[in-house]
């Protein structure tokens, strides 16, 4: 019975984690479905988003290691400390002067290329902003607090303890968590409202569907990309927020996008719902392949790599994944 | 002399389809394999053959490699960290196996048990396709890590979890271990590449590669004119990845000698293989080795300018790395996407009708 309830609590805790692997795997399907760009590069973007909040927030100098360097002074700290909400705003514009420079200087070049060119791309894109981030922030690991509180939830803790008898003392789930997931869900329906119901959001469909009927009914592309790349960057910085405050501003960031990718593998590529129930699918799995194989057979860690395993089988049976487009192929 | 192909009479058809057709092509290119084997290695020392030789010769057969997959059969994989492991291991397996096997057998054996991993990792590129395939292969890159990390029989229950490599001789001069000398690594390097250089440019030119190409190209209507889609993936990936573990294997016993899985065979090393086939020139044998180049030669470079030269921190010029890897990568896909092997394609048609264009 203790054993069950325990399972159970993997499961919400891999559904909490799964959560987070959304938020990343957002940003890549609005990008996907409105130019046809993988965009690698998500991961990086939510830790830049992550590294300017701190660095405004701290009042940190930019590029301060490298003019201290050149010209031999010492600037480190502005000497204030802003709110949060304030520094949020800013951070947010940083986001939207990206995606209006990414436009103007990448994709502008790029139109028609492949499809895969344009991911190598933006895995260059990805190598320039880590460098780039790091250069103006520096590389040491922030710690970011906006005022979402942490730890375990002591509420839940003792309203499910008495489920178990003795030897169980309630689930334990981490108040971030619920919060990352409560965010998650306003922001999903933000932006299904955004798209359903507004002109902009009818032209992002449409561009979606089909570049050039867009362009011929008088839609702008480049300015809808930019849009598109605006909303990828605030979706980058919630997510930066979020993992930010989990496990701290630091490079192992923007690795959290190669987790985001098996997460798209298994909803599918075009699907916002699919991005969802594919992060929580893996979520759950790897932690509870973890709890159940993993760690008591062999030697744990494995979730470095079940999510990919998880793609890979699931992809030889149904290659467009479980929302994704059916994909029909003509000579 | 001039670049010309007038005058070069050639009677006899292997002579009209050797590599190099011109003539001042094939002098060049002897006389630089005359100097890489009988001048380099005297005048060679160990800060060269460290920093700047070895890494490009054994990067060079990790490229041409991953380029015969990606760039002629138009599979994109990220799992060449992987696969490099896996030779690494197998290459280290056998040497304490068989203390009395030759080097260049297990650094082979390295090679072909990566061929057998890299098929079972291959097959299911018949049925996912394009960067749905690139995200599989990350599947190897980072299960294979993981297992070469957690199964203590592959590192000899070593308490480090390291693997060393011990010393090898071959025609009486350490190959391998602290008393390797810089010249005898080199050479043996230098063979490896030029043996499987030829074998890689010729394979592409022959039917094999060309149905690689046709698959790159468009695979169904590869398919239609009658390639069998499997044989040439399975191929590729085999050939490929034989390629990226005798790299591994060089990598592991001549050039680091002491190897921590997680290190040195990561997902980093997946993207700088990709990064050099970029840059170098996708489909080219050639770029593979400008690209190779390109990316061991630069940090060198940017750290002697940088560090040694305006005195700036180690870390500044590790970033700045990062920025013009990356922006280098962007600007080749937006200028020139064929990467530097398209340049030199250039400039040798301009050679060609030198001093009289049209």
């Amino acid at each position: 019975m203790v054993e069950f309830l325990y399972g159970i609590e993997v499961v919400i805790n891999g559904l909490m984690a799964g959560v987070m692997y959304s938020l990343v795997a957002l940003g890549f399907v609005l990008i996907f479905k409105a130019s046809g760009i993988f965009n690698y590069a998500q991961g990086v973007m939510a830790l830049f988003a992550a590294m300017t909040l701190v660095g405004v927030q701290e009042g940190q100098v930019p590029f301060a290691h490298l003019i201290n360097s050149v010209f031999g002074t010492q600037y480190h700290h502005f000497g204030w400390h802003i709110n949060a909400f304030v520094a949020i705003a800013v951070a947010a514009l940083v986001m939207l002067l990206f995606a209006y420079l990414v436009e103007r200087y990448i994709l502008k070049h790029l139109v028609n290329q492949e499809p895969i060119i344009l991911f190598m791309a933006t895995i260059g894109l990805a190598y320039f902003m880590e460098g780039f981030g790091d250069l103006m922030w520096g590389s040491n690991i922030k710690t970011l607090d906006v005022g979402i509180p942490q730890g375990g939830n002591f509420w839940i803790e003792e309203k499910t303890a008495f489920l178990g008898g003795e030897d169980f003392y309630g689930f334990y789930l981490d108040t971030l968590d619920i919060y990352a997931t409560v965010i998650a869900i306003i922001l999903v329906s933000t932006l299904v409202l955004f798209s359903q119901y507004t002109k902009t959001g009818r032209a992002l469909r449409a561009v979606a569907d089909d570049h050039q009927a867009a362009l011929s009914v008088g839609i702008s592309l480049r300015r809808i990309w930019v849009i598109v790349w605006s909303i990828a960057g605030i979706v980058a910085l919630v997510a930066g927020i979020m993992w930010g405050s989990k496990s701290g501003v630091q490079f192992s960031l923007s690795l959290i996008a190669l987790k985001a990718l098996p997460v798209l593998m298994l909803g599918g590529f075009t699907s916002i719902p699919g991005a969802i129930i594919g992060g929580l699918l893996i979520g759950i799995g790897e932690k509870l392949f973890e709890f159940m194989i993993g760690a008591p057979f062999l030697g744990g860690a494995t979730e470095n790599w079940f999510a990919y395993m998880l793609a890979l089988v699931f992809l030889v049976f149904r290659p467009q994944g479980l929302f994704g487009e059916k994909i029909i192929e003509r000579v | 002399m001039l670049y010309r192909e007038s005058g070069d009479f050639k009677v006899s058809y292997p002579a009209d389809q050797q590599t190099f057709p011109i003539r001042f092509d094939r002098l060049a290119f002897w006389i630089t394999l005359a100097v890489a084997f009988f001048v380099v290695p005297f005048f060679i020392n160990d800060y060269w053959a460290n920093a700047v030789l070895i890494p490009f010769l054994i990067y060079g057969v990790a490229a041409i490699g991953l380029n015969i997959l990606t760039g002629y059969c138009g599979q994109v994989s990220l799992g060449s960290g992987g696969f490099m492991a896996v030779g690494a291991y197998t290459c280290y397996k056998m040497m304490t196996a068989f203390p009395d096997l030759n080097l260049a057998f297990c650094i082979l054996a390295g090679g072909v048990t990566t061929a057998i991993v890299g098929i079972m990792f291959g097959l299911p590129s018949l049925r996912i396709k394009g960067f749905y395939l690139a995200v599989v292969t990350l599947a190897a890159q980072f299960f294979l890590v993981w297992m070469f990390n957690k199964v203590p029989w592959f590192y000899n229950y070593s308490a480090s979890g390291m693997i060393t490599s011990p010393e090898r001789t071959m025609f009486g001069h350490a190959i391998s271990g602290a008393n390797a000398t810089p010249a005898a690594t080199y050479l043996f390097c230098l063979t490896f590449l030029v043996l499987l250089g030829f074998l890689g440019r010729n394979l592409t030119r022959g039917s094999v590669g060309r149905k690689w190409m046709a698959i790159r190209d468009m695979d169904i209507a590869a398919e239609i004119i009658g390639v069998n889609p499997l044989m040439a993936k399975i191929t590729a990936f085999g050939v490929s990845s034989f390629y990226v573990g005798v790299a591994g294997a060089m990598i592991f016993s001549v050039y680091l000698g002491a190897v921590e899985v997680t290190e040195a065979f990561g997902i980093q090393k997946s993207f700088l293989l990709l990064f050099m086939i970029i840059i170098g020139g996708l489909g080219s044998i050639f770029g593979s080795l400008v690209g190779a180049a390109f990316m061991v030669m630069m940090p060198v470079l940017l750290k002697n300018i940088m560090v040694n030269s305006f005195g700036w921190a180690t870390d500044i010029a590790a970033h700045f790395e990062f920025i013009i890897i990356g922006g280098l990568i962007v600007f080749f896909l937006i200028v020139e996407p064929h990467g530097l092997a398209q340049l030199w394609r250039i400039i040798k048609e301009k050679m060609r009708l030198w001093p009289f264009p049209h």
